[in-house]
């Protein structure tokens, strides 16, 4: 298990730092000078210069890649343009936003997936079953931000339980903040649950097919008893890979999902920058999601391997 | 539904928007990028069936052209995937094992650890937000899928007995991906395109509704959506119709893939249930 744990955190150190290269590289392939691209056309040669100084571009790609890198090593992701504060208070200060958001959206997926899923598979073939296959072929069509504008439409506008936007912060309690995530948690784990709950669904019936659930079945437990402790158990493995890359749809999906709602996390942190050409910002959001991806993908992995020892041997 | 109904249901749905969208290469109810403020948040009736909206264009129309952007876009990001991603799956599934392998395995690995949006913002931060760069950026994450599914695919028929017998006969690797592989695996590499087709409409949405995408006074679906945005206290319709647009399409996409799977190969049918 240690052994393929190392072998899986050598692969994590890489995957960063290819990722890291390539956001680098991506930035630095900006036709022309970043410092003026960033400034506009009407800066003045000297502003150009100052800003090229501040952004420490003079050098070498090569220095200024380990400069960079080593720096975010340190949590230090430099000093961003526009907000004239160092990136890495302003990316604090948004993720308080985005990460419990994407946790909410997690929970919710699941508390609806997993249930459906069972049901389905339970009584295949049945009404059930092709209610919630109805269902999640629709969830999956469903675009998050349009569902979004629907939920603001009925439940904000026209019902007036939720706010339709803008969050209150965390200082003013903890329910106030959860009120404000909650219709956008609602429209992110929605299309998420409809695919978790068919995959959900279709493991367990892989899983159901089995000679153990026969066997378990053979020494007299009832259909129901079977499914609970052995079918549902061994039918989570493949669940726990999708869960794992749900997660990291929620990160980029709550980047469109805080538009909708005016939600101050992430996503419209980079939009702004891209806005106003604040690139250090761009680069520092760009690989904390990536960062987030490969460390679920490494968690995910570990998990995996510790519910079923066959995967550690690869 | 049974796989003769999603094939008939989905195709339908895919052939209607299809059409519509090949309609407004020639015509259109009324001209999309002529702003008519005196026909302003008209309601659904008479020369505008589906309303205006709060610039006096014809819904209608712009969703016509809409369609035709958003397939436009989700079809070249595609054909992106499926030129890239399918020879290097080949060419990886071939020379199993070999550096080529690793380093495609690899490649595909690392975009994966890329979010969709995550590159669209990337290239838009750096060329500027254009259909062409949403294209770009959708095709990108396409490409690591078709290599996967292609690899993974071909992988299992290079131990079959007709390939053998090519090898016998004295073909080379790549002559026998191209004549006896490529063949095989093309009712899956098929099903992955109706798939793919299908996220890339409901990408190329995304991506314009944040701005990322085609830009005015090009309609969009997306842009639709955001526009309707301030305006869905007084003319709700305008947020409604779009999305139901984006939703029907996808929706008979992703019929006709499932519908298309069972068709073309019934050996999936007891996999995927």
């Amino acid at each position: 298990m240690l052994r393929y744990a190392l072998s899986r955190l050598l692969s994590l150190g890489l995957s960063l730092l290819v990722a890291s290269v390539v956001v680098f590289a991506v930035i630095e392939v900006i036709p022309g000078d970043p410092a003026a691209f960033m400034l506009g056309l009407n800066a003045t040669p000297e502003a150009v210069a100052a800003l090229r100084d501040d952004l420490g571009l003079t050098g070498s790609a090569g220095l200024r890649y380990l400069d960079w890198a080593g720096g975010m090593l340190r949590g230090d992701f430099g000093v961003s343009y526009t907000y004239r504060v160092p990136v890495a208070e302003l990316l604090a200060d948004r993720l308080w936003v985005s990460l419990p958001l994407a946790v909410y959206a997690l929970a919710l997926s699941t508390a609806i997936a997993l249930p459906a899923g069972m049901w389905a598979a339970a009584r295949r073939g049945g009404a059930a079953d092709i209610g919630v296959m109805g269902a999640t072929q629709l969830g999956i069509a469903v675009p998050n931000f349009w569902f979004a504008m629907l939920l603001v439409l009925l439940f904000a506008v026209n019902l007036r339980w939720f706010p339709a936007g803008g969050f209150p912060g965390w200082d003013g309690g903890v329910m106030a903040g959860l009120k404000a995530l909650t219709l956008p948690a609602i429209a992110l784990a929605l299309p998420q649950a409809a695919i978790l709950a068919r995959v959900m669904r279709s493991a367990l019936i892989e899983t159901l097919g089995q000679d153990y659930i026969r066997s378990a079945r053979a020494k007299g437990l009832t259909r129901a008893q079977a499914i609970r402790r052995h079918g549902v158990r061994n039918a989570l493995i493949p669940v726990l890979t999708i869960l794992g890359l749900q997660f990291s749809f929620l990160l980029a999906g709550a980047i469109i999902i805080e538009n909708v709602f005016y939600l101050p996390g992430l996503g419209r942190l980079i939009f702004q920058a891209i806005t106003q050409r604040d690139l250090i910002v761009v680069e520092s959001v760009v690989m904390l999601l990536v960062f987030a991806v490969i460390c679920v993908t490494f968690a995910v992995d570990i998990a995996y391997a510790a519910v079923d020892p066959r995967l550690r041997r690869r | 539904m049974s796989g003769r109904a999603q094939l008939i249901a989905g195709g339908g749905l895919s052939a209607a928007v299809l059409a519509a969208a090949a309609l407004s290469l020639v015509w259109v109810p009324h001209d999309v990028t002529v702003l008519e403020i005196g026909q302003r948040l008209r309601p659904p009736g008479g020369a505008f069936p589906l309303g205006t909206d709060q610039y006096g264009r014809d819904l209608l129309s712009m969703l016509m052209v809409g369609a035709r952007v958003s397939i436009a876009v989700a079809l070249v990001a595609v054909g992106i995937g499926i030129a890239l991603g399918v020879p290097l799956g080949l060419m990886a599934a071939a020379n199993r094992g070999s550096w080529l392998d690793e380093v495609v395995m690899r490649l595909n690995d690392l975009i994966f650890a890329f979010p969709a949006l995550v590159i669209a913002i990337l290239i838009t931060a750096v060329l500027g937000p254009s259909a062409l760069n949403a294209i770009l950026a959708i095709g990108i994450f396409n490409i690591p899928v078709f290599a996967r599914v292609a690899r993974g695919a071909a992988l299992s028929l290079w131990t079959l007995d007709f390939v053998l017998a090519a090898r016998l006969a004295g073909k080379g690797r790549l002559r026998i991906s191209a004549e006896h592989i490529l063949p095989n695996i093309a009712p899956l590499l098929i099903v992955q395109a109706t798939i793919q087709f299908s996220l890339g409409i409901l990408a190329e949405a995304g991506l314009s509704y944040v701005g990322l995408g085609a830009q005015p006074p090009t309609p969009s679906w997306g842009r639709m959506l955001a526009e309707a945005q301030t305006m869905i206290y007084t003319a709700p319709r305008l947020a409604v119709l779009p999305g139901l647009a984006i939703v029907l399409t996808v929706l008979g996409l992703n019929l006709l893939g499932d519908g298309l799977r069972d068709a073309l190969d019934p050996r999936l049918r007891k996999a995927a249930r």
